[in-house]
């Protein structure tokens, strides 16, 4: 705890003062950071690239709490972390977790030029900036001598009051924007009771669907139901798990086959069991004629 | 510590984004791309900031995080409307005006 304050205020203050804690904290989280954002870009699940995302803004925020910017760092683990990523989740899991990309390439050795390009703009960035004076840090001014917040506030509601003016009519323009584009127009009337009765006894299945069969060995909402005459029916499974079945390579419709045929194996040797203990009183589940 | 170093950091990171965008095809993890790179636009400007030992740096970098918010909120929206009119996330997909 006294390690973390010490190093708050050496970073925080946003003095020159170069701390050990400060270093080896910069190099973990800007190896964390990089890492975390390499494997974003090379990974192809999305759902991991989230959770590669959420790494490096967490280790950013981290970094703008040892600049002096605490209020920024708050700002970046709600608002971003909290918020945007989890709507990116949320848009996920609407779309389907499984959307994995593509690994061909529609034009050709795009990757490759993509890589060249990037090593490129890596190389002017840092030529330019290498030229460019990168002074020291100054020790905070008399704006940020009341504190980060207060004087962040100072300047938005005085020198930039009317960009953040603007900012609040850009935010409802988005959630308008966000209102008219995710929603859906009804095409046709919203069907009635009455005529979804119809339609159910129409289409030939009054009853509800059936449940899910129980086996001697199988017990599990993918397994196909048993009709009564011997059959199986795949519409007591859901399709989104008889999806995740052909996914996951399994197949139900075996283990039912194979199912049955264990049961049949056990319903023989219990009467093979019944027929050599004979006539003996209370031992079978049924008991025969001649006893009584 | 000096803020040449988290400007570095920046730049590294505003180029794996760059790459991401032109590399990923998946709607969403180009998006995340962006995010990312604006992250690192963000980096930078907190790291002037303390270098000219005022808050006008953290003061825009806040306006970027709101104006990513927004842009968030839109992409997505738009994206799965995508999704709704042609059933794919893949930016390979949506080529009505290529030809």
């Amino acid at each position: 705890m006294s390690h973390a304050s010490h190093l708050l205020a050496a970073g925080g203050g946003g003095t020159n003062l170069d701390s050990i804690y400060v270093q080896v904290l910069y190099w973990i989280l800007a190896i964390f950071a990089v890492g975390a954002a390499i494997a974003m870009v090379c990974v192809r699940r999305a759902v991991h690239c989230a959770v590669m995302l959420a790494i490096v803004m967490l280790a950013l925020a981290v970094m703008y709490a040892m600049q002096g910017a605490p209020f920024l760092a708050f700002v970046q683990v709600i608002v971003y972390t909290g918020a945007v990523l989890m709507l990116f989740l949320f848009v996920l899991m609407l779309i389907g977790v499984s959307s994995a990309d593509s690994l061909v390439e529609t034009i050709r050795g795009q990757r490759l030029w993509a890589g060249i390009a990037g090593i490129f703009l890596a190389v002017l960035l840092i030529l330019g900036i290498g030229h460019a004076a990168i002074g020291s840090a100054n020790p905070a001014t008399a704006a940020n001598g009341a504190g980060n917040l207060t004087g962040i506030a100072t300047l938005i509601f005085t020198t930039y009051v009317f960009p953040f003016e603007v900012t609040s009519a850009l935010l409802i323009t988005a959630a308008l924007a966000a209102m008219v584009l995710a929603h859906r127009e009804r095409t046709a009337p919203k069907p009635t009771q009455r005529e979804l009765a119809r339609r159910r006894v129409t289409s030939g299945h009054v009853a509800p669907e059936p449940p899910p069969g129980v086996y001697a060995t199988h017990d599990a909402v993918d397994m196909p139901a048993l009709l009564p005459d011997g059959s199986t029916t795949d519409r007591s499974v859901s399709p989104a798990i008889a999806q995740r079945d052909i996914e996951l390579g399994r197949e139900p419709i075996r283990s039912v086959t194979a199912d049955l045929a264990a049961e049949a194996r056990i319903e023989a040797a219990r009467q093979v069991e019944e027929a050599a203990a004979g006539g003996a009183p209370g031992k079978g589940r049924a008991p025969g004629k001649d006893e009584r | 510590m000096s803020p040449a170093y988290y400007v570095f950091l920046a730049v590294i990171l505003f180029v794996i984004g760059g790459v991401g965008v032109l590399v990923r095809r998946n709607a969403i993890v180009i998006f995340m791309c962006v995010e990312l790179m604006l992250n690192a636009c963000n980096l930078a400007f907190v790291a002037f900031a303390r270098m000219h030992g005022n808050l006008d740096g953290q003061v825009v970098a806040f306006f970027v995080m709101v104006v990513a918010a927004a842009e968030v909120v839109v992409g997505l929206a738009i994206l799965m409307a995508i999704y709704r009119a042609r059933k794919s996330a893949s930016v390979d997909d949506a080529n009505l005006l290529k030809y």
